[in-house]
């Protein structure tokens, strides 16, 4: 009788400590929005909201300092811009490849390779990007400037490429093998099949991986501020160098800026728009991966 | 005149069938092409890599400080660091990934509170790795007063691999089937015990490569480590874990200062000296030898596991 009440006991006691450890994750989201919020709170006590979202100057760290965001947020978004336009054709195209025409042996070695190429270190990338890519294209375009936007870009674009072919892919193995053969009993091609019938029943996890690949291209920090140029420019011209949300935080971070500084502020605003930017694509793909599990 | 016609339109069938093979082989072409672009690329970089760096690999490069002269500079701070980072990291995150894995796909019931939990790692794992960064710079650095430690950078990097660890022990507890359960409880056994004796034996191969896998990612991140205030120039390591003299174990490396790999290739790529580009470079072989080691070493695990339980 004893032995059985001492049991339940440590059981209980053991699931409550389990319990906590889940419960811990929350608490990581709860502090991230709370050190978030309260450290761009003391921000927005000394700079008003209006200059910041609609500034186009943002100079921070200057005598005179001006925080308008926008230069910012302009180079995040061209950046992105770019590293999708490589990332998005190209990881569709070898995810139909992978899905619909690979032969099984040629997909299971690939797709282990992909895997790694995701694991490659993204300073490593930024080296590449700097040192490799940049001066290959100053051949091509001579008046590209030693930072620029185009070229960490690019190199984001195939750091982003195995992670949208791969959850293309399996959105696309997701379907089933009879709505192929009827397509196929029609007459029609593979290459028909794939996109008149594979992709549109593929679709929520499609547009989820290009999502999802946005929110990474957002928030990746090294390539860019490697390869980049730490410069705050309101532009849209990928010659010239940028500078993102996250290669500013890096920046800052690199110095030696003292705590409750106004300056020391800046990099959690920064980081909040970040967070809120990253978090908008995180839902929308979070709410179309739940929709594919639902189709099938 | 009909049969004419008839063969006009077979004609025209034919040529519909011929065109849409042919664009059927020029997109099985494509396809191929940008499937091995990728990899071609990648092949490309690592031996432009190689080829820049290696010249300045040597016993030498992994046991000197960093210099202000490219020849004489070393990564010794740099591994020392990475590795005692790493110690901190897999100290903080595996139980705890484990026992959140755990919990979730063994006790938790199916309540708004699970939902939350699951929702909220889903959502973690796609946060960038900066933030987690400005986290531990406001939660660790300045209100529990860890300074610009190891301790910090341990446990940031902890915060960010934690959803892999839960994701990988989830996955791979639920590749166990019930009747393994069944036959526990039928025995007698409580819910711990099964756990204790039957699902976590039997899903160590899993957790363990996931666990390897959010290693090999943490051993590269650098942004968050540049946020909590790593130095990029450390010309000392942090005090030894161990002494001849009493108490024989010490702590103190925990809050001393550190540098870490990526951080010492972040810091040589940004001068403008060709030297130190080479060093990068070295640095750079030495980094990614140690993540693709690592992830080969999960792969292998997979593999081995797979191949010894067979339900």
């Amino acid at each position: 009788m004893k032995r059985t009440v001492s049991r339940k006991i440590k059981e209980r006691i053991i699931e409550t400590g389990l319990f906590l450890c889940a419960l811990s994750s929350v608490f990581i989201t709860l502090s991230i929005v709370v050190i978030l919020t309260y450290e761009s709170y003391g921000f927005f006590k000394e700079v008003s909201v209006v200059e910041f979202f609609t500034g186009t100057t943002w100079t921070p760290l200057f005598a005179e300092p001006k925080f308008g965001i926008l230069p910012l947020v302009s180079g995040t978004l061209l950046i992105t811009a770019i590293s999708l336009m490589v990332a998005l054709p190209v990881g569709l195209i070898s995810a139909i490849y992978l899905s619909e025409y690979a032969p099984h042996k040629l997909r299971e070695t690939i797709k282990p390779v992909l895997e790694l190429l995701a694991a490659v270190p993204t300073v490593v990338y930024g080296y590449f990007a700097l040192l490799f890519l940049t001066p290959l294209l100053q051949k091509i375009l001579p008046d590209l400037s030693g930072f620029n936007a185009i070229s960490p870009g690019i190199i984001m674009g195939v750091m982003i490429v195995p992670y949208v072919s791969s959850v293309s892919e399996d959105a696309m193995k997701a379907v089933p093998m009879y709505i192929r053969e009827g397509s196929y009993a029609m007459g029609a091609t593979k290459l028909q099949t794939a996109f008149k019938v594979v992709i549109p029943s593929a679709f929520s996890g499609i547009a989820a991986a290009f999502i999802m690949g946005i929110s990474r291209a957002i928030g990746e920090t090294m390539v860019v501020a490697i390869a980049a140029g730490m410069m705050p420019n309101f532009t849209i011209n990928p010659m010239e160098p940028v500078q993102t949300l996250t290669s500013y935080i890096v920046q800052v971070s690199l110095g030696d800026v003292p705590h409750g500084t106004i300056e020391y502020k800046t990099i959690f605003a920064a980081g909040m728009v970040l967070f809120l930017m990253t978090l908008f694509f995180n839902i929308i793909g979070f709410w179309l991966r739940k929709r594919i599990r639902e189709a099938y | 005149m009909q049969n004419i016609e008839h063969r006009a339109q077979s004609t025209d069938i034919k040529k519909r069938i011929a065109l849409n093979k042919l664009w059927d082989y020029i997109f099985l072409a494509t396809g191929l092409v940008s499937t091995l672009a990728g990899l071609v690329l990648l092949f490309a970089l690592m031996t432009n890599l190689f080829i820049d760096g290696s010249q300045r690999l040597s016993y030498k490069f992994l046991t000197a400080f960093p210099s202000r002269f490219p020849e004489e500079a070393g990564i010794l701070s740099a591994w020392v660091g990475t590795f005692l980072l790493m110690l901190v990291t897999a100290f903080a995150a595996i139980p705890l990934g484990v026992a959140a894995g755990i919990y979730l796909e063994e006790y938790a019931g199916k309540n708004w509170l699970t939902d939350i939990i699951e929702i909220n790692i889903a959502n973690l794992a796609g946060v960038p790795s900066i933030i987690y960064g400005l986290l531990a710079l406001g939660m660790f650095v300045y209100f529990f007063k860890f300074g610009e430690s190891v301790l910090t950078g341990g446990l940031a990097l902890a915060l960010l691999i934690l959803p892999m660890v839960i994701m990988a022990t989830r996955e791979a507890i639920r590749a166990i089937p019930n009747s393994i359960r069944e036959a526990s409880y039928a025995l007698g056994a409580t819910k711990w015990q099964t756990v204790w004796w039957h699902i976590i034996p039997y899903s160590t191969g899993g957790i363990l490569t996931g666990i390897i896998i959010g290693l090999s990612r943490a051993i590269g991140e650098t942004a968050p480590i540049i946020t909590v205030g790593a130095l990029t120039f450390i010309a000392f390591l942090p005090a030894a874990p161990v002494s001849a003299e009493f108490p024989f174990i010490s702590f103190k490396w925990l809050f001393d200062p550190f540098t870490v790999m990526p951080i010492q290739i972040f810091n040589w790529v940004s001068r403008p000296q060709q030297g130190f580009h080479i060093n990068a470079a070295a640095a750079g072989i030495v980094l990614l030898c140690m993540t693709l080691f690592m992830n080969a070493a999960a792969i292998y695990i997979r593999y081995k596991f797979r191949k010894r339980i067979k339900w």
